[in-house]
């Protein structure tokens, strides 16, 4: 989230697409409700009637799959009544920055596209630049090569009639929906997004987001209190298993994954250090070397940067088609790995294609499983359909502690990190994870310190005792690792610092190896001040109480800054466009508030700190699929063409040829999605051994509109089975007016949805998981894949 | 203690009238009428109060835990009326997490399963550690690439990979990473993936 969960009750309208948060994020919705009592339009649109849409000003239903139409239509619809907020467009956005000659769109594909690698030569995508180096711009935003004209120009083809025929929204509905929001595009008003895996779960899902950062970019909706853009996370930790970098192409504080290319520190630090020669861009990422190097000597202690960069493994490119989820399944399926860590996951149920996942589970030589319960993946040798005395892997399930158990913290959805008390004794002695990683390690260590092995240094000079206090896994000490310290006395900024000494802040780390700290990011979260996301102070200033900031209480990356952006939120002046809702203000000698994007005076700096040249970046030329979303069909559609162009799935997604996809395929008729229900969470492997929760919900089912289900000759409660071509699974129907068919080209199309908490272990009668249904295709810049959208047929057992 | 309707009932009934006796759940001077034992537990004599963070979806809930000091296991779990976010709320989820801790189907031991075996055997975590780190030290040394088909340098073990964790805290997470990374793993995917 750019903003934060108790900073929605400022919202004057709060959308909420691809997200069910009454039922799935239950709490949020006390700060929906307080936004709304005070005069908020709260707008549902989702595929289903949900509690959210009964809570809902407005609901209306789409078609899932269809939002990139509805919101593209929301564009054309503010540029053609021009509705944007044009001082914060002007100022802010790139929106007056001017193409260069090379960028085309053409019939769904942009320049550059190479249909054998199925991807595109981005660098065809630049702006035109000055004799500086700089973007050329058009403040008055009439050049037609500049970004505004070129918005114009690529939406003009989403009016009502397209976007109707593709979604399935009335006419209505759609003017309601983008009358009512766009209303906020008035600098005193704010309008926010919440959204969930609705949105990300798509083979077009960062396009989904981007087109709605740009909605709220254009209607000045970015940095301000009760604005932003609001993923709504669904783990407790998710967002800082990211911050730490769990994933294949970022290390800790989203620095780059080294890349064969990148053949010593100092070629790597070049590659990914931008540079801008505009003194007004604060080019944040020019930073990049201090945090790299900070990062590097919190690992290996020992050695200098330079040298332990050589220590770190390197992808052969860095790129989701090869090492993220989805082809990670798919070569484990072909042999590839031998040994598998899933630690605190269950995959078995958890990704995409749950057949073809157990399968690969199979290929192993070992498996290590740590989690709280029997789960399907441990025990995936003995389910459905697997003779045991034919699979060789061999399994470790090491049970371990649940979060009241130990202590650290966790970052919530709105970046607050907040820290865990140790109540009670796990039962049988069992351990923190973080205890189990510590052993595990430090037996690994010891045996490459004995015996050797393939390159050994990146293990035997890793200062692992720099976690643990007397051979046990210290929370603290790690946390102050990841916060850093000074190596050696050095005076910064005027003042010493001594050996030892924690860092204040990411503005005090160095390039050279005098500072350590495993996450730059997390630099001022434990300081010589304390555990700062320990703070349970509620204490606030007037202005501060005005918007609900809560500045003492817990911490916040970065530098606790509640509101990302919040420079965008005041004139050029320092003054708020909102001085009811100010975020930050400029008092003449200081900025009060929030803390604010960069000290520096107003109007001194571009608002965007992150971005190399300084704008919110409504052409966005970094994403794999396209500077500009557009719409596309997911990979499985009722639908042989739509009316946008003749492009009907996104060219650059990930998927496998070998995997045949359901496109207007008689057999599976209906469109399916998967959701989740409140009592369940993830796979429910954590839920469903929790009677309280299972009597609630104790097994799957099939949601369908009385029509279809007349049609197939089902009643409620019947037992159904639903099957696409990866696999099937049974559940209870449910026959419903949550749902409804829709219209789509003139053609009456069904949907059906299910939840995906379930799996064979427990509950006994309980179904299985809705991911045995969907298929392996995933967005191309996150490999995220489309569970949200796909083809089924659902039939009486 | 497996818990059944009954017991999820007269447990309710105990956190309703501690409640109802405690304001806010804190119940320092709970009187406990029918149902003494949990009450009484409550009491600081005999519990501590810790604040905690709800472990399901990322909204960041607060809880108060109170755990006995007699066997220093949880005996209630609740919203945190102190939090700015809950302010003492909880969904279905958060205000069932006792029972998460409570719960006698969490397995009591570390379980290993031979290759073709038809069933896991309890093993010392001791003696499991010790056979991951030689599998791994094993694959490691089988497959480690020192230079990729272009003959560039990765340094990389290609053949191990792990899913694994938001469920983890941050500093569990650092750790972990840090331990992969040394290890030379590239495939490294968790649930913000998916």
């Amino acid at each position: 989230m750019t903003n934060h969960w108790t900073d929605i009750q400022n919202s004057d309208c709060i959308l909420i697409m691809g997200s069910n948060a009454a039922e799935n994020h239950p709490i949020s919705f006390k700060w929906v409700t307080r936004a709304q009592e005070k005069g908020a339009t709260v707008i549902h649109v989702d595929p289903r009637f949900t509690r959210t849409s009964a809570k809902a000003d407005m609901h209306m239903t789409l078609r899932s799959g269809s939002d990139i139409a509805v919101l593209g239509g929301m564009i054309k619809y503010i540029l053609d009544k021009d509705l944007i907020f044009k001082d914060y467009v002007v100022n802010y956005t790139n929106a007056s920055f001017i193409l260069g000659d090379k960028y085309t769109f053409d019939d769904g594909l942009f320049s550059g596209y190479d249909p054998k690698t199925k991807s595109y030569d981005k660098s065809t995508w630049a702006f035109a630049m000055d004799a500086d180096g700089n973007p050329k711009k058009d403040p008055t935003l009439k050049n037609p090569r500049c970004v505004y004209q070129m918005l114009k120009k690529h939406y003009a083809r989403y009016d009502l009639d397209k976007v109707m025929a593709i979604s399935g929204m009335s006419k209505k509905e759609l003017v309601g929906l983008y009358e009512t929001y766009a209303a906020t595009g008035t600098g005193t008003k704010a309008g926010t997004i919440m959204y969930a895996m609705g949105w990300t779960q798509h083979t077009v899902g960062v396009q989904y987001i981007r087109t709605m950062a740009m909605v709220q970019l254009l209607l000045g909706n970015i940095g301000v209190a009760g604005g932003g853009v609001n993923a709504l996370r669904g783990e407790s930790n998710v967002q800082g298993s990211t911050d730490q970098c769990l994933l294949f192409h970022i290390l800790p504080g989203y620095l780059k994954t080294p890349s064969a290319k990148d053949d010593s520190f100092e070629a790597y630090n070049k590659a990914y250090t931008p540079h801008s020669n505009d003194p007004k861009s604060a080019n944040w990422w020019q930073n990049y070397p201090k945090y790299s190097a900070s990062l590097l000597k919190s690992m290996w202690q020992d050695d200098d940067p330079a040298k332990s960069y050589e220590y770190l493994p390197r992808l052969d490119k860095n790129a989701a088609s090869i090492y993220s989820w989805l082809p990670m399944f798919d070569k484990m399926e072909e042999g590839m790995f031998k040994g598998l860590f899933a630690w605190g996951m269950n995959p078995a149920c958890s990704g995409a294609n749950s057949n073809k996942t157990r399968n690969a589970l199979s290929k192993l030589d070992w498996l290590v499983n740590v989690n709280i319960f029997p789960n399907e993946t441990g025990w995936f040798w003995e389910g459905p359909g697997m003779d045991p005395t034919k699979i060789k892997t061999e399994v470790f399930f090491l049970p371990c502690a649940v979060s009241i158990e130990k202590e650290g913290s966790i970052t919530n959805s709105g970046r607050w990190m907040q820290w865990r008390y140790k109540g009670p004794n796990a039962p049988n002695d069992q351990k923190p994870d973080g205890d189990l990683i510590y052993e595990l390690m430090h037996e690994i260590q010891s045996l490459y310190k004995k015996e050797g092995g393939a390159y050994p240094e990146p293990i035997t000079r890793l200062t692992w005792d720099a976690i643990a206090t007397n051979g046990v896994f210290d929370p603290h000490k790690t946390a102050q690792l990841i916060n850093g310290r000074f190596t050696r006395d050095i005076e910064i900024k005027g003042k010493m610092y001594k050996k030892g000494e924690l860092v204040p802040s990411f503005a005090f780390l160095q390039a050279d190896g005098s500072t350590t700290s495993g996450n730059w990011l997390y630099c001022n979260s434990y300081t010589e001040k304390g555990n700062m996301a320990a703070r349970r102070d509620l204490a606030q200033t007037p202005e501060q109480a005005n918007i609900g900031l809560f500045p003492n209480f817990s911490w916040c990356w970065p530098v606790n800054r509640r509101i990302l952006y919040n420079r965008a939120s005041v004139d050029l002046q320092g003054k708020p466009y909102n001085p009811k809702k100010a975020v930050i203000a400029w008092n003449g000698e200081k900025w009060v508030g929030d803390v604010p994007d960069g000290g520096w005076a107003p109007g001194s700096k571009y608002a965007f700190i992150m971005r190399k040249h300084g704008f919110g970046q409504l052409f966005g030329p970094g994403r794999a699929d396209g500077p500009l979303p557009e719409y596309y069909e997911p990979l499985e559609c009722p639908v042989k063409e739509h009316p946008f162009s003749k492009t009907l799935h996104n060219p650059t997604a990930i998927k496998f040829d070998d995997e045949k996809k359901a496109v207007c395929d008689p057999r599976y008729p209906l469109i399916g999605t998967t959701y989740r229900v409140t009592e369940h969470w993830q796979t429910g492997l954590m839920t469903r051994n929790c009677d309280w929760l299972t009597e609630c919900e104790p097994q799957v089912f099939v949601e369908m509109s009385p029509e279809l289900a007349e049609m197939r000759g089902i009643g409620s409660g019947d037992k159904v089975v639903i099957e696409s071509l990866r696999g099937s699974l049974w559940g209870k129907a449910i026959v419903t007016k949550r749902l409804k068919p829709f219209s789509i080209q003139g053609t009456t199309v069904h949907q059906v949805g299910l939840p995906w908490h379930f799996g064979w272990t427990w509950p006994k009668d309980g179904g299985d998981s809705a991911n045995l249904l969907t298929p392996s295709v995933g967005d191309p810049n996150t490999g995220i894949p489309e569970t949200k959208a796909f083809m089924v047929n659902v039939r009486k057992a | 203690m497996h818990t059944n309707r009954r017991d999820f009932l007269k447990l309710s009934a105990a956190a309703a009238t501690a409640t109802a006796f405690g304001g806010l759940g804190f119940a320092r001077n709970a009187k406990a009428g029918k149902l003494p034992d949990h009450a009484a537990a409550l009491n600081p004599k005999w519990s501590k109060q810790t604040t905690s963070i709800c472990c399901y979806c990322a909204v960041g809930c607060g809880l108060i835990v109170n755990t006995s000091l007699k066997d220093m296991r949880a005996v209630n779990v609740e919203g945190d009326p102190d939090h700015p976010i809950n302010e003492g709320a909880l969904c279905a989820k958060g205000a069932s997490i006792w029972q998460l801790a409570e719960n006698d189907r969490r397995p009591d031991s570390v379980l290993y399963r031979a290759p073709y075996s038809k069933e896991f055997k309890k093993v010392s975590l001791a003696w499991a550690l010790e056979k991951i780190a030689h599998n791994v030290k094993k694959t490691r040394d089988e497959t480690f690439t020192v230079k990729n088909a272009k003959g560039q340098v990765v340094n990389r073990c290609d053949g191990i990979a792990s899913v694994g964790s938001a469920a983890l805290d941050n500093e569990e997470c650092w750790a972990y990473q840090t331990m992969l990374r040394s290890l030379g793993l590239v495939y490294i995917e968790h649930q913000a993936r998916i």
